[in-house]
């Protein structure tokens, strides 16, 4: 077992981890020693290829194939340095203002998300792309929109000098989508932060980490970890946790907070979503140009999002219901295909939450309230609308039996389109945007929440939370700004109190 | 790349991807090898248990239909061989539904995963995006900023 000592740890590089790192570098120069563990790998830029398999393996947990513990949903989530933002599509939302009001959390404003996303998009590049790259496929969805008499909205993006690839969530092959392996991390460690790769935390106990740096497989992607591969104890005067929705829950955890925070795990949400594809008479421009440049935010009045997307043939395969040869006869139709996903806006309820098998892995217990199903279900109506009046030929909609409609029946959609064939395990539905599971609350309130608006565990000041785990129920957009805002006020909190928690001057740049 | 799964039920395997992905029929032996890698690294990453559960899944969609048919899924035809396993994901158990969902995933991947495959379904995502061979340039770009709304 090898010791190292550090002042400040911060517990993964995402949205949330990757924020604290950066600010919390103006620290260093006074002498104060932060360190980021990832376990994830750091690639080169020329080992993004956007080839499919290959890229899921490298960058997502289980090669993106982790589901809920009853099988019927996938989650999708980054296992890389820059976590989830490596293979975000960059669409960057502020959180709405009812929507913060009604997570009640003490001391928390939308007033001030606003101002830190606002920092964030600035830091990011965050911009509306220029018309001439908007491809078929999102032209098509504004254009079926305005026919069925909705207004989409186009969302800011964070690229810079994005060719349109359309791989995004392969991780960008152009180095061009402004996640935190590009920006936030790059900053920290140029101004004196250490990161280590391939290093996953066991286990935080009294300001311990227990902590396993792996040699990378054979063939793997990604260079090997700055430390040498082997157990370590990494001693911290203050531990941020910032493993994303399902690793930090898991983490804290399997490190026994659970019976002083009853809450842990709890209140666990992630807008689950299907992949809507419809089929048009000629082909389109779909896999290229950005893949998501368009949404309708119907969250308020009917319980979700539309986005336009655009996927890869496996996953497009595989979240089609159905087999044989009325799904092939789709697939070779992907020249003309245009894509629709669309999310619901799932509440946090009992039931829902993340906890731990025997061996410390995380398990997600996730069922669908009718409610979220219903959600689904409005959702994919008003999606065979638009694809309709863009004029597609017919709608491949999950929640009809048969999945095809033709356009002879656009005018019946509302009765196709149904709860009922909405059957867990045989179709499919997989959610990119997890959250709860740490969430803030009152000060001290241990049997509702696990941390204050500041992102401090209850009872145990030298601990913190940092990432999508705070939300204390679902944002009801797409997440990442939101995130990085809660995890700029946990660093300054830290750096506001650093003269009792490290020793060190009250920095508050 | 060491597979326990594949090797063992390979013509059932084989009988049951070409009812996922009837094109898979017209797969050449090179084609199946391929296709049964994809599926063998894929599952060299996933737990013993996963694969063990896995084999035994996929015996349990081999004999099921002899209580109905009184052959197994290998020596259906194929029509029958579809009616089973649409029947299959219909199931009343989620055990059973879910079960197909991931083998018909799995053959999914094996057929779809392969460039041969992308590139016959006319697939052509391009790291280079617009400025690929064939696609349509953009204008120059001057992008509109705005403060994260
Ligand atoms: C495909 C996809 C597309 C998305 N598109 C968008 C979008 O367009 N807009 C948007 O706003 N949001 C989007 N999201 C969601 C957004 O990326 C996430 O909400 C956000 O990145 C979550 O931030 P986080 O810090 O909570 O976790 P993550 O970004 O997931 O980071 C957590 C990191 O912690 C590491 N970690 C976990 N446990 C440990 C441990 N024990 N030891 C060491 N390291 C650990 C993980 O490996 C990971 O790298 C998308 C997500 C996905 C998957």
């Amino acid at each position: 077992m090898i010791r190292r000592d550090y002042d400040v740890v911060v517990v993964g590089s995402g949205a949330g981890g990757g924020t604290v790192a950066q600010e919390l570098a103006p620290l260093v120069k006074d002498g104060v020693r932060v360190l980021v563990l990832e376990q994830g790998p750091r690639l080169a830029d020329a080992e993004f290829t956007g080839r499919e398999l290959e890229m899921a393996d490298a960058l997502y947990e289980d090669g993106g194939a982790f589901l809920t513990s009853d099988g019927a949903m996938t989650l999708a989530f980054g296992r890389a340095l820059g976590g989830s933002t490596v293979v975000y599509t960059g669409t960057s939302l502020v959180a709405p203002e009812r929507v913060i009001r009604g997570w009640a959390v003490p001391g928390l404003e939308h007033a001030d998300v606003a101002r830190r996303s606002a920092k964030f998009a600035a830091q990011n590049d965050v911009h509306l792309l220029e018309p001439d790259l908007i491809n078929d496929n999102n032209r098509l969805f504004v254009e079926g929109c305005r026919a069925a008499g909705l207004a989409a909205e186009q969302f800011p993006l964070n690229v810079k000098g994005c060719k349109g690839s359309s791989l995004c969530n392969l991780g960008c092959p152009n180095a061009a989508k402004m996640g935190t392996a590009r920006v936030q991390l790059p900053a920290a460690q140029s101004a004196g932060v250490q990161i280590v790769t391939r290093a996953e935390v066991l286990s935080i106990r009294d300001h311990a980490l227990s902590v396993v740096v792996r040699a990378g497989r054979e063939g793997e992607k990604g260079a090997p970890s700055e430390w040498e591969p082997g157990q370590y104890e990494v001693r911290a005067r203050v531990v941020v946790v910032a493993g994303g929705a399902v690793g930090s829950p898991a983490l804290l955890l399997r490190s026994g907070f659970g019976s002083r925070l009853p809450a842990l795990g709890a209140g666990f949400t992630c807008h689950p979503a299907h992949i809507l594809v419809a089929e048009h008479e000629r082909p389109i421009t779909n896999d290229v140009g950005h893949p998501k440049s368009y949404y309708l935010d119907r969250a308020a009045a009917e319980g979700y999002v539309l986005e336009t997307c655009m996927y890869f043939p496996f996953t497009t395969a595989k979240n089609l219901t159905g087999f044989g040869p009325a799904h092939g006869a789709l697939m070779r139709a992907f020249p003309r295909l245009q894509m629709i996903l669309v999310l619901a806006c799932d509440k946090a309820v009992p039931g829902n939450r993340v906890g731990v098998d025997r061996a410390g892995k995380p398990v997600v217990h996730y069922r669908f309230t009718p409610q979220t199903v219903e959600a689904l279900v409005r959702a994919t109506r008003t999606s065979a609308k638009i694809f309709f009046a863009a004029g597609a030929l017919r709608v491949h909609a999950p929640s009809a039996d048969p999945p095809l409609i033709e356009r002879r029946d656009a005018g019946r959609v509302d009765a196709l389109v149904a709860a009922r064939h909405f059957r867990t395990g045989k179709v499919s539905v997989s959610a990119a945007h997890l959250m709860g599971g740490c969430a803030m609350g009152s000060v001290g309130e241990v049997a509702r929440s696990v941390t204050d608006a500041w992102g401090r565990v209850h009872g145990v000041p030298w601990l913190r939370v940092a990432d999508a785990s705070l939300f204390p129920d679902s944002l009801e957009i797409n997440p990442y700004l939101t995130i990085m805002a809660l995890a700029d006020r946990v660093a300054e909190g830290i750096r506001s109190e650093a003269r009792d928690l490290l020793g060190a001057g009250d920095v508050r740049s | 790349m060491h597979d326990s799964v594949i090797p063992t039920v390979r013509p059932l395997f084989r009988a049951l991807a070409t009812t996922f992905v009837p094109e898979a029929a017209s797969l050449d032996e090179r084609g199946w090898a391929e296709a049964e890698q994809i599926v063998a690294e894929f599952l060299a990453g996933r737990p013993a248990g996963v694969r063990r559960q896995l084999t035994l899944l996929l015996r349990l969609l081999d004999f099921l239909p002899l209580l109905r048919w009184g052959r197994r899924f290998r020596s259906l035809d194929a029509a029958h061989r579809e009616q089973f396993l649409a029947a299959m994901q219909d199931a009343p158990l989620l055990l059973l539904r879910r079960g197909v969902w991931g083998v018909r995933t799995l053959a999914f991947m094996a057929y779809y995963a392969r460039p041969a495959a992308a590139a016959a379904i006319g697939y052509r995502a391009d790291p280079r995006g617009w400025e690929a061979p064939g696609r349509a340039a953009p204008g120059p770009a001057t992008p509109r900023r705005v403060a994260g709304s």
